[in-house]
């Protein structure tokens, strides 16, 4: 660098160097090239101004709920990120009915990255009891229905509890595993989450967990 | 590749337009740090458009969340605050340049034949951007938002019989509102913003058709074939010029000598304008008013009332005036004679290199007194303040009148028939 | 025209003593001093947020530019029961706000942009006992304010001290020169000083949050623009050296 502009120097005071002399090519690109790096730098704004702001942040912040009032057999619904989230409190028959008909399903072992790491097992839940689900169709974003106690078998023969989306028929089990044959893919998402206490859970983040 | 930019231009002029009006328009060569305002006004043009989108992504146009919205931007919109600096030091930087551009185009007669359109489209630009600074300087909905509103939408109520009925046509409702509110939004970032780019591009136009003015008001074009081979340029210049004239070797090409002398001035600007915006945005008070920062009350107006510093000359000219119809008439008026200045000026000679001394101290007075009328409605009323502003406002419109008078008969030095010679 | 720009910067700012010309003290402002600032803050929620809100700026927000760790704050400095993530609010209702002190009391968020941190310092400074007033209370760069001394339990009772001044030859009282408490606060007044100096910087810093990271991207900015100019200038030296 030095080394150019002291002869770029020199020839700046020679009027016979020829036009297109490589003083002429260097400071061309070199002006070019700091231009486009501002250019840049210039965009950064703009584009970051596009990301949620504070307010959609505290919007979207962890959501405390109390389980301790949840019936077996239970689901409610809370807000989260503007979602609905299911949390359901599945009895023993039920979970034990989760075994009987993985033949039926697309990822019955969760394959796909659809839940944290540490609901990555049978039930995809950290307590086996509760089932925390983001209530939103993974094909084009419905929200499905819950059937249960035998409502559900019209759709998949011998499961009694499931999840039945109205829009194109999508169809998933009280796991939120997909089954075959329906436009879905991937199984319902588990959102992060953890226990602050028995009776206390947080939406949103991953706790001790992670 | 070639094969595509031929079909292109085949069909839609692209290189020839840019050729033309960009990269081989004939340039004088002599043009000095007076001829930079033009591009600076543009960019910073660029620069308005492209943050006011922007700041539109979450500005909310009602009288109820307005002012809470801006400091949303400010504080939670990721550099929402940069976004919203750049506009309203934007906004104090366009009339920066174009004060500096006008009064180039004095200094040098730019405006006389063949020029007086291009003049006239500025001018109209300049009428333009200060309805657009105004409405924009409402919507942030502070004090000085909706008392600044309250006293031009006031200025409509002067003109005898329907000025009452006019001001609350403006406001939409009986006082400054909501709905004065929202329309001046719709103004401001819809049709004026339009009708200042078709006015620009215009001026443009009018400007590559006439021929830039220099410092030495000397042409650059004569008539075809009056100049010897050696006298005429060596760079390659558009032959939509060339065609009709001799182009003399008085020039460059705009590309690349006077973008790249833009370029420069474009950085030195940048600098002023970053070093404004990153460390002292409020200017002192000058480019944000310290009563903006607080919302909007229609109980209580600010102990002053002034507007921004751009529109303080002419204010100062309102005020001068001790009757309302007449002093809002003045004040349109010293606007109004800007418009005619090609036809004041009866002089042929252009620039004040080669005018008489009397002209030169007249531009310097009026100069200063601009300056002046400007400090005077920017500050608080005091008693020696109102016979200055009328003292001022009489020399302000006598600047025009002895030109008028002098510029017929005026004692010019010859003008050389060619910039390097 | 040259004159235009220099009148424009360096036209000096105008001072708000509103309504009176009582001299302002000047205050040394730090943002950069965050004890002072989380002093400030401390003041703040425990003597304004009774009555004024700070309704565009959020706890956290404020927290973290603070150097506050999250639950600290919580713990300490809200006394709501709002979450983190919510605005600094007050939970007074605003029509007996109204009631009570013959208006809403303001905002206090860009409280700093709109009167300037002299004023702010020198007003929280200048309270003095008038039992004329309906909060026994009158103030010496806001007279007549509608509101009584909060900070009376951290300043004491202060009272108007006049000045001796000599009048066709005798000395007078006249003239208040400034106030001085009786000594019965908490703090001296040296620490009122300074705890009040803390209020104002952490008020300068509520108006505008940006300020810091606005200098710091600033400079890098400046620096740029610098090496752009120097390219710029020499290739256009490059290019218009044949043209004579």
């Amino acid at each position: 660098m030095s080394e150019v502009s002291v002869d770029a120097n020199k020839s700046a005071q020679d009027p016979s160097v020829p036009e297109n002399s490589n003083r002429r090519k260097f400071l061309t690109v070199a002006t070019s090239v700091v231009g486009a790096v501002g250019a840049g730098y210039a965009a950064v704004p703009f584009i970051a101004s596009w990301n949620p702001s504070a307010r959609a942040k505290a919007a979207g912040a962890d959501v405390e709920v109390d389980i301790s009032g949840i019936q077996v057999g239970q689901l409610i619904r809370v807000m989260w990120r503007s979602k609905p989230v299911w949390i359901v409190r599945r009895p023993a028959a039920m979970l034990e009915a989760l075994g009987k008909h993985e033949d039926q399903l697309k990822d019955p072992s969760s394959e796909n990255p659809q839940q944290p790491e540490y609901a990555k097992n049978q039930y995809r839940s950290i307590k086996e009891e509760y089932l925390v689900l983001v209530g939103i169709c993974t094909h084009l974003g419905c929200s499905p229905q819950h059937l249960s106690n035998g409502a559900f078998s019209q759709y998949a023969e011998g499961v009694q509890d499931g999840f039945f989306c109205p829009c194109h028929g999508s169809k998933f089990d009280m796991a939120g595993r997909v089954f075959q044959n329906v436009p879905a893919g991937l199984n319902l998402q588990v959102p992060p989450y953890n226990f602050i206490d028995d009776n206390t859970l947080l939406i949103g983040s991953d706790g001790e967990n992670a | 590749m070639n094969a595509f930019l031929n079909w292109i231009e085949a069909r839609i002029p692209m290189m020839r337009v840019a050729n033309m009006h960009a990269i081989q328009y004939p340039a004088p060569k002599n043009m000095n740090f007076w001829y930079v305002f033009g591009f600076l006004a543009t960019i910073v043009l660029v620069n308005q458009i492209v943050t006011g989108i922007w700041l539109t992504m979450n500005f909310e146009p009602s009288a109820e969340r307005a002012f809470a919205s801006v400091e949303y931007i400010m504080r939670e919109v990721d550099y929402g605050w940069l976004i919203r600096y750049m506009h309203s030091t934007g906004a104090s930087a366009f009339f920066v340049v174009v004060y500096m551009h006008m009064f180039r185009g004095m200094i040098y007669g730019s405006y006389q034949k063949p020029r007086e359109l291009l003049w006239i489209f500025g001018m109209l630009i300049y009428l333009a951007l200060m309805a657009e600074a105004f409405m924009g300087y409402v919507l942030p909905w502070g004090q000085m938002s909706y008392w600044g509103a309250q006293v031009i939408v006031s200025l409509f109520g002067a003109i005898p019989v329907i000025g009452p009925d006019l001001v609350i046509w403006i406001q939409g409702d009986y006082v400054i509102s909501g709905a004065t509110l929202n329309r001046f939004f719709a103004l401001h970032v819809i049709a004026l913003p339009l009708v200042i780019v078709i006015l620009v591009f215009l001026h443009i136009i009018a400007l590559h058709e006439v021929g830039s003015n220099n410092p030495d008001g000397v042409n650059i074009k004569h008539k075809k074939g009056s100049l010897a081979e050696e006298d005429k340029t060596k760079y390659e210049i558009h032959e939509y010029y060339t065609s009709k004239y001799d182009i003399a070797d008085d020039i460059v090409p705009f590309f690349p000598h006077i973008v790249l002398k833009d370029l420069v001035a474009f950085s030195i600007f940048l600098f002023v304008f970053c070093y404004i915006l990153f460390f002292a945005p409020e200017m002192g008070g000058k480019f944000l008013e310290h009563p903006n920062f607080e919302i909007a009350n229609p109980l209580k107006t600010p102990e002053h009332i002034f507007p921004v510093w751009y529109f303080t000359p002419f204010y100062a000219i309102l005020k001068a005036v001790p009757d309302k119809l007449f002093g809002v008439l003045t004040m349109f008026a010293a606007i109004g004679v800007l418009f005619a200045l090609p036809w004041v000026d009866r002089s042929n000679v252009r620039s004040w290199r080669y005018r008489s001394g009397l002209h030169k101290v007249n531009l310097i007075v009026f100069a200063i007194v601009f300056v002046f009328l400007g400090y005077l409605g920017g500050t608080p009323q005091e008693n020696w303040k109102i016979i200055s502003s009328q003292i001022a406002t009489i020399m302000y419109f006598a600047f025009f009148v002895a030109l008028f008078l002098y510029s017929k008969s005026e004692r010019t030095k010859p003008v050389p028939a060619r910039i390097s010679k | 025209m040259k004159k235009w720009l220099a009148l424009l910067l360096f036209v000096p700012s105008v001072t708000f003593a509103a309504g009176s010309n009582y001299p302002l003290d000047s205050v040394d402002i730090d943002l950069k001093d965050k004890p002072s600032l989380q002093n400030g803050a401390k003041i703040f929620m425990n003597y304004c947020l009774g009555c004024h809100q700070m309704q565009y700026q959020r706890y956290q927000r404020t927290f973290n530019d603070l150097g506050i760790p999250e639950e600290l704050g919580e713990e300490y400095l809200q006394f709501t029961g709002e979450k983190v993530s919510d605005y600094i609010t007050t939970p007074m209702p605003g029509e007996d706000a109204a009631k009570w002190f013959g208006g809403p009391p303001p905002d206090l968020t860009l409280v700093a942009r709109v009167r300037g941190p002299e004023w702010l310092y020198t007003y929280l400074r200048t309270f003095y006992v008038d039992e004329d007033k309906k909060f026994g209370v009158n103030n010496l760069v806001f007279p007549d304010v509608g509101m009584p001394h909060v900070l009376e339990p951290l300043q004491g009772t202060p009272r108007k001290v006049y000045k001796e001044i000599m009048v066709d030859g005798k000395m007078t009282k006249s003239e208040v020169f400034t106030v001085e408490s009786d000594g019965n606060g908490a703090l001296s007044p040296e620490e009122y000083d300074d705890a009040m100096r803390d209020l104002v910087n952490y008020l300068e810093y509520s108006g505008e949050p940006s300020r810091l990271e606005s200098e710091s991207i600033g400079r890098g900015a400046l620096i740029f623009i610098v090496i752009f100019f120097v390219f710029a200038l020499l290739l256009k030296k490059e290019y218009w050296r044949d043209v004579k």
